[in-house]
């Protein structure tokens, strides 16, 4: 782009260190402001409690006191194993349900299809605090308050449109011709899904389900209202540092990068393929 | 090994109907093209062949059986796409294989088959390769092989040489033509492309908004078109029309007169013409003589040289006229010519459309590719049939 | 023949039918028990304080929902937290998105650091700025405004709106960035060479040509982000539990409290329905701009 920028403008040649100098100081500045918070956090996580209160500094002697604490405090490791069973938990049931459903609006399309998908992005729209009541009791009366499995049911529908959606964008994608092949070559349905469509829709399935994973893992609402201790997931773990304010804040910081480091890394893996999905392939 | 037939075949999307009743025979190992402007519902009708479509109405028998409700997999043909869709996940051997790794075929045996369609088409040494690692017409020739493989009774083609730049498109297509004497099958062919379908077929099918507009041997097609659709399509450069007056019929032919005030009496039969009837003059640029005593003439608006022909673009009243002349001519732009042609060669248009009969049958018109070869091989070197 | 036709199309129906069966029939039960129950507990007396009272009440609790200045105060607090963060976020998202789209040195990695926000769980976010960030005494703001010899602020209790806008814009910026910046990504090459041998500017471009590129990929922004931000809870359940006072109780919040505080679960479900009717106002305008989207 640059190298055409310059074919048609010559005179900008010779300024052009200069206007490289500062896009990279201001874009680097604006990057870092951003990303400062969460630098800021991993940091304080590797000081002392005393030095994590004092001035900011960035001059420190790191220690992992923190973390060691975080995890001598057995409450973190039941509380990630929680997120980790309930947000692989709802992915994977979605998945199961939705790849169907999928498979049906994108390759056996009818008049209702397009109407059908609208509908079930607006169940979306239904705020979560709308039905926040019959949930809680629904789930008071039949024991699902504070277990995992609740949970699971809750996000497995909360993500339901969207993985629906994502899956149908990215079947959507895929040329009819190598499908309408394989029903020449002999392939039934249940193959065709096997062998041709789910390895071809592989990268699509997989970063559905990463953000399928990320909005579960991420999710404040449902595991804060509906969870106290049992089943508590990060969450609302790390919410629960909020009341004594500012004496553990190292151990905080130790434990939310805990929690963020594995969401942060498939996050930066899969951003490209999650914008094709969230957008509805309305953005490429 | 095959025929197939199409009886009164409708097609049906919601309220428009694509397909408007298509009757067709298709012979054993004859090499059939469907041809025709995109949207006449040629690949619909291939695809309601192969089983990928439903017809709305009407029987396809393969071998004198009933296939309609008879899955694409069951019907005992193969079909090569226009985008080749070969899976991307497997290897050209597993793309080759695949039909019959779903038929339980043991390992040994599918790879012997393999092994055998990818030596006609020269495959062997690209066999692990995925079809990313290969060039379009190696990717061609793989979605060739995984229909050999199968050993349909009847191959389909949708457009397979549409994604091929022009020079591979040409070796493609000699390619085709030897697989298809070499195997000996059934073919069916869809293609717009009119060269295509002349150079191939032992039987063009021309399709037109859902109706068969004509079908005929390459030969009858350009020298007997049916109607005004099939001339215009059929040949290239295009065919020049005219407007022309009936001034009388005769048992020799049909009398007009030309544009400029000429008159020439054309060899079709006109017994069933009204008096006032409107006419059409259709002449093929490469019939259009320069002629000084020509009865037409024009002022050059474009001149083409090829080389060994030039195309000369001529401005006569509204129409613009193509006549292929030789490399040598010695016009210019915006001079004018007088031109002719023999009446023998010429088509008159009723104002359906539809063609007069010609009193005589070209000579040609009756040669399948099949007698082509018989006569290539008759003939010494150097002759030209 | 007209048999084939027919039962064909049935056959494919039934086929598409039973496959999305799951998921439809999932979707619609959640949609309608809750909201049916919903409905129904907003017209019944029902606290769960007070188990012996019960009993159809009438619009009782849609009347004193109405006429709770609370109610009115959350609708305002969510709809001028949303507007802001949309705001913040579209245009940020777009002025960084063409920023990142230009070539410079280490843009990569640049592009990955500014996008993190995104990825971090609300209750986290909302901690490390309550604490980290803009505690009064000790957080990273304090102390810069010290240092410039300004008075340190307390956030929280001096703009506790504007604070918690501040956190959720924080997490959203990225999202409008990323997804406008795959968009800018598309955006064809030529047209802006064309545009530039035609004589526009740098901002002319930005104006006539990639702005209107822009304009789907900006709806979707807005789309998904209000649908998320219409029901913000931990970022405010964790800093500032919708105080000083009600200034920054939002819809969500309010009929948290009234349910799980104050178990009035036919005031909380009142409080629901009128949350619902809000979100339909603005999912109709929604669906059918996303369904404009599909059509091309």
């Amino acid at each position: 782009m640059t190298l055409h920028r310059n074919s048609v403008a010559p005179a900008n040649a010779r300024s052009l260190p200069i206007r490289q100098l500062v896009l990279t100081l201001v874009g680097w500045s604006i990057a870092l402001i951003i990303f400062f918070p969460i630098l800021w956090m991993v940091l304080t996580g590797f000081k002392t409690e005393t030095a994590a209160i004092a001035d900011p500094s960035f001059l420190f002697s790191p220690t992992l006191e923190s973390y060691q604490a975080v995890h001598a405090r057995s409450g973190y490791a039941r509380f990630a194993l929680n997120s980790v069973v309930v947000a692989f938990g709802s992915t994977f049931l979605a998945l199961l349900i939705a790849i169907p459903s999928a498979y049906a609006m994108a390759f056996l399309p009818t008049k209702r299809t397009k109407g059908t998908l609208l509908w079930m992005l607006s169940t979306k729209m239904l705020p979560p605090v709308g039905v926040l009541v019959p949930i809680y009791l629904i789930f008071r009366d039949v024991g699902l308050l504070d277990t995992r499995t609740g949970l699971i049911i809750i996000y497995t529908l909360m993500n339901l449109p969207i993985v629906v959606w994502m899956l149908y964008t990215f079947f959507k994608d895929m040329p009819k011709d190598i499908l309408e092949a394989g029903r020449m070559d002999g392939a039934s349905t249940l193959q065709e899904v096997f062998f041709l469509l789910l390895p071809l829709t592989l990268p699509g399935i997989a970063s559905t389900g990463l953000l399928s994973v990320i909005l579960s893992w991420n999710e404040a609402f449902w595991s804060l209202n509906l969870t106290s201790s049992k089943a508590a997931p990060l969450t609302a773990y790390i919410a629960s540092f909020s009341s004594p304010e500012g004496l553990f804040w190292a151990k905080l910081s130790a434990a939310s990068t805990m929690a963020i480091a594995p969401i942060l890394i498939f996050g930066w893996m899969t951003q490209k393929q999650m914008v094709r999905g969230l957008t509805f392939g309305a953005v490429k | 090994m095959a025929t197939l037939q199409l009886k009164n075949i409708i097609k049906q999307f919601g309220d428009t109907k694509v397909i408007k009743g298509i009757d067709l025979e298709v012979n054993d190992r004859e090499f059939v093209v469907f041809v025709g402007p995109s949207g006449c519902g040629k690949s619909t009708l291939m695809r309601m062949i192969a089983g990928l479509e439903s017809a709305s109405d009407g029987d396809i028998l393969i071998d004198g059986k009933r296939i309609n409700d008879v899955g694409p997999a069951d019907r005992g043909l193969a079909m090569v796409f226009q985008s080749y869709a070969l899976y991307p996940h497997m290897t050209v051997e597993a793309n080759m294989g695949f039909s019959m790794r779903l038929a339980g075929v043991p390992k040994e045996e599918r790879r012997a088959k393999v092994l055998e369609a990818a030596k006609i088409l020269q495959l062997e040494p690209l066999l692990d390769r995925k079809p990313k690692a290969l060039s379009g017409g190696q990717r061609q020739r793989v979605a060739i092989g995984r229909a050999i493989v199968r050993n349909p009774s009847i191959f389909l083609f949708d457009e397979p040489l549409s994604n091929l730049d022009a020079a591979l498109r040409v070796q493609m297509r000699i390619e085709l033509a030897r697989l298809h004497e070499e195997l000996d099958a059934t073919m069916i062919y869809v293609t717009h492309d009119q060269i295509e379908a002349m150079t191939m077929a032992d039987k063009i099918v021309v399709l037109h908004d859902g109706v068969v507009e004509q079908v005929g041997s390459p030969m009858a097609l350009y020298h007997h078109p049916r109607n005004r659709f099939v001339a215009g399509f059929i040949g290239s450069p295009k065919m020049n029309f005219l407007p022309v007056t009936l001034t009388g019929v005769t048992p020799e032919g049909v009398e007009i007169r030309l544009p400029g005030g000429g008159e020439r009496s054309v060899p079709v039969d006109g017994v069933h013409l009204d008096a006032n009837a409107t006419l059409e003059l259709g002449v093929r640029p490469e019939h259009l003589v320069l002629d000084e005593q020509g009865p037409l003439s024009g002022q050059i608006k474009v001149l083409e040289r090829l080389g060994g022909q030039t195309s000369l673009y001529v401005q006569m009243d509204d129409e613009l006229i193509t006549i292929m002349a030789d490399g040598d001519v010695a016009y210019r732009v915006n001079d004018t010519v007088r031109f002719g042609f023999a009446p023998e060669r010429a088509h008159l248009f009723d104002a359906g459309g539809l063609a007069l009969t010609s009193l005589q049958q070209h000579p040609l018109a009756r040669l399948t590719r099949q007698d082509n070869r018989a006569a290539t091989e008759s003939a010494s070197p150097g002759e030209q049939v | 023949m007209n048999r084939t036709r027919a039962s064909g199309r049935t056959v494919g129906g039934l086929r598409t039918l039973s496959l999305q069966a799951p998921a439809v029939t999932l979707l619609l039960l959640w949609m309608i028990v809750p909201l049916g129950m919903t409905v129904w507990f907003s017209f019944q007396r029902y606290n769960l304080l007070m188990p012996e009272m019960t009993g159809f009440a009438g619009w009782e609790n849609y009347e004193y929902l109405l006429t709770d200045p609370a109610l009115w105060s959350a609708m305002s607090t969510t709809l001028l937290l949303v507007g802001s963060v949309l705001v913040i976020t579209v245009v940020g998202g777009t002025l960084l998105a063409v920023l990142f789209q230009q070539e410079f040195a280490g843009r990569g990695i640049a592009r990955v650091l500014a996008i993190s926000p995104f990825f971090v769980m609300p209750t986290v976010s909302a901690l490390v700025w309550k604490n980290m960030m803009m505690h009064p005494s000790n957080g990273v703001l304090a102390w810069l405004s010290q240092s410039l010899g300004l008075p340190a602020l307390d956030w929280f209790s001096s703009l506790p709106l504007t604070s918690i806008i501040i956190i959720v814009s924080w997490q959203w910026l990225p999202f409008a960035l990323l997804i406008l910046l795959t968009a800018m990504q598309s955006l064809d090459e030529d047209q802006v060479e064309a545009a530039r041998m035609d004589g526009a500017g740098p901002l002319a471009i930005f104006f006539f040509i990639t702005l209107p590129h822009l304009k789907r990929a900006i709806s979707v922004v807005i789309m998904i982000e209000m649908i998320f931000l219409l029901t913000i809870f931990a970022e405010i359940f964790v800093t500032t539990s919708g105080g000083p006072g009600l200034a920054t109780t939002n819809l969500a919040y309010l009929i948290y409290i009234q349910a799980l505080l104050d178990f009035d679960v036919g005031l909380a479900s009142a409080g629901g329905v009128v949350a619902i009717i809000l979100a339909n106002i603005v999912a109709i305008f929604l669906v059918r701009m996303v369904a404009k989207n599909l059509e091309d």
